[in-house]
């Protein structure tokens, strides 16, 4: 039983590559951080009412075309809002500060960005700056209770008259 | 025909006991066994290092086929940012263990039990035993530890290297978000999940093994006789291994 430098240095390796493979597992596919974007960039703000099923790391895109990322999601206790903090790279960097912001969803079921359009304004978002205007994620029970009112508020119109 | 099924079915009881009194006896030599780091090492350079390879290239190409698989499923939905928790959970719970486990048995499993059935055929078991060495301390406790180290840890390197491979595919290729793949993929993977598939990998790692080591000691002491052992130990690890998949996912999902 002969057991060589070779394949001790080997076997070593291999159990150390299975413990980084275990902790890549734990650490980056769950809910966990990863510097996507990493500092390059500016930070935004935005205040939303509800931000649905919103992920950190999810695209922030402007017609459509990718431009940052959410970078991180909390709940300010004295605005009762979720604040979104955005990471918009640097090479666009001439966003119209009246701009507004809004959570949509990309298909059917598919995840939640945040979508961007262009304000008129001839001042541009710097570092820290907030959106203004915002719209919220739609919820699918609100839409379908409005609706609902929406219809009994027809029926009764049209009884009344 | 009554005794001949009634036979069957005693044979199988009496496999079963003996497998079991066989790890009885695996167990009891662990402590010693243990104190041998070296025959452990080189067991484990068998049974993991050197099935590396095969691992890493079947992981690569189980995750690209979920990539354009999971793609082609979800987007008919017009869902395919799921891409990524989908495809993740599918390796982390259930092929990651379950494939590395069958490679395992393919390629570290057979290996084993040729390596004993041959010392069986060769009469090395015999000569250790005339020499009062106990071959279960020297010849299987190591290889049987060495299989059981190596499994869980050869399934984690299966299932990130399979997660590359569905990322190559989903988003290199096919366009989907990276930063969408990746935090889905964040947003529904939990630890227990994890934990899940690298308790699978134990468990099959201890059965493979202890198979492996099984078939390898009671092979018939013939060139024959070690062919069949290598043919059972492929066969009763993959039944056993799918077997035993069912049995821990019905309890822990």
């Amino acid at each position: 039983m002969q057991s060589s430098r070779a394949t001790e240095v080997v076997t070593g390796a291999f159990v150390l590559f299975g413990f980084a493979a275990l902790f890549f597992l734990v650490t980056q596919i769950t809910n966990k951080e990863l510097g996507i974007g990493s500092n390059d960039g500016y930070t935004l703000v935005a205040n939303f009412e509800n931000v649905g099923s919103l992920k950190v790391g999810a695209p922030v895109s402007m017609s459509g075309v990718t431009v940052g990322r959410v970078e991180s999601i909390s709940y300010d206790q004295d605005l009762y809002k979720a604040v979104v903090r955005i990471r918009i790279n640097s090479k666009f960097n001439r966003i119209p500060n009246d701009s507004d912001a809004s959570i949509m969803t990309a298909g059917l079921l598919g995840g939640q960005y945040i979508g961007v359009t262009a304000g008129g304004a001839d001042q541009f978002f710097k570092d820290g700056g907030q959106f203004v205007i915002v719209q919220d994620a739609l919820v699918l029970e609100n839409l379908i209770n409005k609706l609902a009112a929406g219809f009994a508020g027809n029926k009764t119109d049209s009884t009344g008259d | 025909m009554y005794n001949t099924f009634k036979q069957m079915l005693l044979d199988a009881v009496a496999g079963f006991g003996a497998v079991a009194l066989f790890l009885l006896r695996i167990f009891g030599q662990l402590p010693s066994a243990l104190l041998r780091p070296r025959l452990i090492a080189s067991q484990i350079h068998n049974a993991g290092a050197l099935s590396l390879v095969i691992i890493m290239i079947c992981g690569l190409f189980v995750g690209m086929v979920l990539g354009l698989q999971g793609y082609d499923m979800l987007e008919r939905f017009g869902s395919e940012s799921a891409l990524g928790s989908a495809a993740a959970l599918a390796l982390v719970k259930e092929l990651g263990p379950v494939v590395a486990a069958l490679l395992f048995a393919g390629r570290a499993g057979t290996a084993l039990a040729s390596e004993i059935g041959l010392m069986r055929a060769t009469d090395q078991l015999v000569a250790m035993e005339i020499m009062a060495v106990d071959p279960f301390r020297y010849v299987v406790a190591p290889r049987f530890i060495g299989g059981v180290v190596a499994l869980p840890l050869l399934t984690m390197i299966f299932i990130a290297i399979g997660i590359f491979g569905v990322q190559l595919i989903g988003v290199q290729q096919l366009g989907v978000d990276q930063g969408t793949f990746w935090s889905q993929m964040r947003g529904s993977v939990e630890v227990e999940d994890v934990m899940q598939g690298l308790i699978k990998g134990c468990v099959f790692g201890v059965a493979c093994s202890l198979i492996a080591v099984y078939e390898g000691y009671t092979a018939a002491p013939t060139a024959e006789g070690v062919g069949r052992a290598t043919t059972r130990t492929v066969v009763n690890s993959a039944v056993i291994t799918l077997i035993l998949d069912y049995m821990i996912t019905a309890v822990m999902l």
